[in-house]
């Protein structure tokens, strides 16, 4: 039976909805991801007074979707030029040249690859003097900017969003924060597996900064996330698992391949597979700017 | 779009679409330019917020650092060892003629030639910057007068010398004065002359071993007190021999100090040396190759003849055959190398900060356009 039919963009962006997105593998989840990130922009048609605010994360888990995104640059049917990003977390610590650095990161993926304007980037600075001033700062600057339309993120193992770890307030806003011992683990491999070279803090977006957005979309791929998504959606809001608290936002998106839907019940897979023709219609038709 | 105003009013260029040598390796990156230095562009991006104000499109060109020629005695009818009275004229005229062939700084080369020459010419020579004007100048090439007369080459027997008790005093006789001399080249059995390679060294003037008959020993020696070149590697010295090397064996020695490079200068024509000795030299000591022209007045005449870009593509075309000489290893040859020889950590890379001294080739190594300082000053006719 099918569900009542909805409509496509337009009705996404005042829907109240919870989209569980399944692509066969890791690279049609990141295209999927990217089509849809690039339709929101281009419907939106964003201008200098009225910048598409995009919250951004780091990682392996969304460095396809920003080499595609690269790729629709290139090829003339998206401009980033009234884009204004935040992303979501930066190591205390770390040398901003650092390779490991997310400014680094941001770089080198993707701002160096595209047309945004530098003035439109913002990124926390874990060299910053005073860190609680530059968290709150942050917080003062996303406001400025009209709140974050659309927040990107992924999720770590232990199901944490940003570096709101386990046990962090779901309400919380942009702070410090000291890494758990899982993301340490986690992120060893990015600094020669020595443990003692990975950050132990860093300042992240809080749960509650992420719930403010008018849309989130989640990006989850891989089996070793499989566990973390069946917390996330299958269990209870709970803030051991942070993303969990993404169910009481009004309109949140998780996109993920198979291997990483293994540990949910076959029915919620089924349920949601079934429904891949109407979440399709977010994508598809893609938009240009070549059509405006 | 402006350029961000916090740290410099000073147009950036962004060249795009090109293979950039990086880290020895041919790498697509954009290539960022101001005030005549390569810029950082991620600091550019999040400390001055900053971006291009002109886009140069490489059209997939490989882009290296501009070469550098340490041994070059003139060309296009001009002698560098020739005492005339306007010698900066003949220097400039070469220095312009050598942007054609990729070369962005040079060592005016002098051979063996009485005092009275050294007197006149080396005051007209001086270090300086190059531009749209030439190839910058890094200092004079003195080869001789001390070297060995039964590897004198081609230099005039007549003029050479050895060293009196005075050693460096005995230099500074000939040359007159030591100011924008960047290199000697001289023989280090020569009684008296390991003084003089401490000496020199101690002043900053790169010493080279060359036409000589030294011995291993020797010239182990003489790295010791600091010499760190060896002219034309296999001409005019005594060929490798298994039991005694020579200065060949200073390639492979174990004697060289930790922490220092010799190199090597091959005049890579395929004439003065045979390829496959090039091959055994290159394979023993890759990083210590310079490929040098040795070119003389006739160079350019006829053109494009034993020219340095020649050199470059003749390296090319003789590891066709060999594994082990990339294309990467050829250009370093031709830039990182020779600077690294100088101490001149500005030039001979694209690194961050660095002198934006390039050459933009095609696949076959062919010349498309030379700059210095950022600054197109060589592009080949369409």
């Amino acid at each position: 039976m099918d569900p009542v039919p909805l409509g496509g963009l337009q009705e996404q962006t005042r829907a109240i909805t919870m989209r569980l997105v399944i692509l066969d593998d890791y690279d049609l989840a990141s295209e999927w991801a990217a089509k849809y990130i690039r339709n929101r922009i281009i419907q939106f048609k964003p201008t200098a007074e009225r910048c598409f605010t995009l919250g951004l994360p780091t990682g392996s888990t969304p460095y396809s979707c920003y080499q595609k995104l690269i790729e629709y640059y290139r090829s003339g049917d998206i401009s980033f030029k009234y884009v204004k990003t935040f992303n979501m977390d930066e190591y205390v610590g770390l040398p901003r040249a650092h390779p490991e650095s997310y400014h680094s990161y941001m770089w080198n993926n993707f701002f160096k690859h595209i047309d945004i304007d530098p003035a439109n980037v913002h990124i926390l600075d874990g060299n910053a003097e005073d860190l609680e001033a530059e968290c709150q700062a942050y917080e003062d600057k996303i406001a400025e900017a009209g709140g974050i339309e659309m927040f990107v993120g992924g999720i770590g193992p232990d199901g944490h969003i940003a570096f709101n770890e386990p046990g962090s307030s779901l309400v919380s806003r942009t702070r410090v924060k000291t890494l758990a011992k899982d993301t340490i683990v986690a992120n060893a491999r990015f600094f020669g597996n020595d443990l003692s070279k990975v950050p132990s803090m860093a300042l992240t977006v809080g749960v509650g900064t992420v719930m403010n957005a008018k849309e989130v979309v989640i990006l989850i791929t891989g089996a070793h996330k499989a566990f973390a998504l069946y917390k996330a959606i299958e269990e209870g809001v709970n803030h051991m698992w942070t993303v969990s608290a993404f169910q009481q936002h009004p309109r949140t998106i998780f996109v993920c391949d198979e291997d990483a839907t293994l540990e949910l019940r076959v029915k919620t897979v089924k349920y949601f597979k079934g429904l891949m023709h109407v979440h399709n219609r977010l994508v598809d038709p893609e938009l240009s700017i070549k059509d405006q | 779009m402006p350029s961000n105003k916090s740290v410099s009013d000073a147009p950036i260029t962004q060249f795009v679409n090109c293979r950039i040598l990086r880290g020895s390796r041919l790498q697509r990156e954009d290539l960022w330019v101001r005030s005549g230095s390569i810029l950082d562009p991620e600091k550019l991006f999040f400390d001055e917020q900053g971006y291009a104000d002109d886009r140069v499109d490489c059209e997939g060109s490989i882009m290296a650092p501009g070469f550098i020629d340490v041994q070059i005695n003139g060309g296009y009818g001009v002698d560098f060892s020739e005492a005339s009275e306007d010698v900066s004229a003949g220097v400039s005229l070469v220095s312009k003629k050598i942007l054609q062939h990729g070369v962005t700084s040079f060592c005016p080369t002098l051979v063996t030639s009485p005092a009275a020459v050294y007197h006149k010419v080396l005051p007209q020579v001086k270090v300086h910057d190059g531009g749209a004007h030439g190839a910058g100048v890094l200092g004079l090439h003195l080869e001789g007068p001390f070297i060995s007369a039964e590897k004198k080459g081609a230099h005039p027997e007549r003029f050479l010398r050895t060293f009196q008790a005075g050693g460096i005093d005995d230099l500074m006789a000939a040359y007159g004065s030591l100011d924008n001399v960047a290199m000697v080249t001289l023989a280090p059995e020569l009684a008296g002359s390991q003084s003089v390679v401490r000496e020199l060294c101690r002043r900053g003037v790169t010493v080279s071993l060359g036409h000589s008959v030294a011995n291993l020993s020797q010239a182990e020696e003489a790295v010791d007190q600091g010499a760190s070149f060896i002219t034309h590697l296999f001409n005019a010295m005594l060929p490798f021999h298994h039991r005694d090397p020579g200065i060949v064996g200073l390639l492979t020695s174990d004697r060289v100090p930790s922490g220092r490079t010799v190199f090597y200068g091959m005049i890579a024509d395929g004439i003065h040396t045979n390829p496959a000795a090039l091959r055994i030299a290159h394979r023993a000591h890759p990083e210590g190759l310079v490929l040098v022209t040795d070119a003389i007045m006739a160079m350019g005449l006829p053109p494009g003849r034993r020219t340095l870009g020649q050199q470059v593509i003749e390296i090319q075309g003789l590891h066709a055959y060999v594994a082990g000489c990339s294309v990467e290893e050829a250009l370093e040859a031709a830039s990182l190398h020779p600077a690294q020889l100088l101490r001149l950590h500005h030039k001979g890379n694209l690194d961050y900060g660095s002198d934006a001294d390039l050459v933009l080739l095609d696949d076959d190594l062919n010349l498309k356009a030379t700059f210095i300082s950022g600054e197109e000053v060589w592009k080949k006719a369409p």
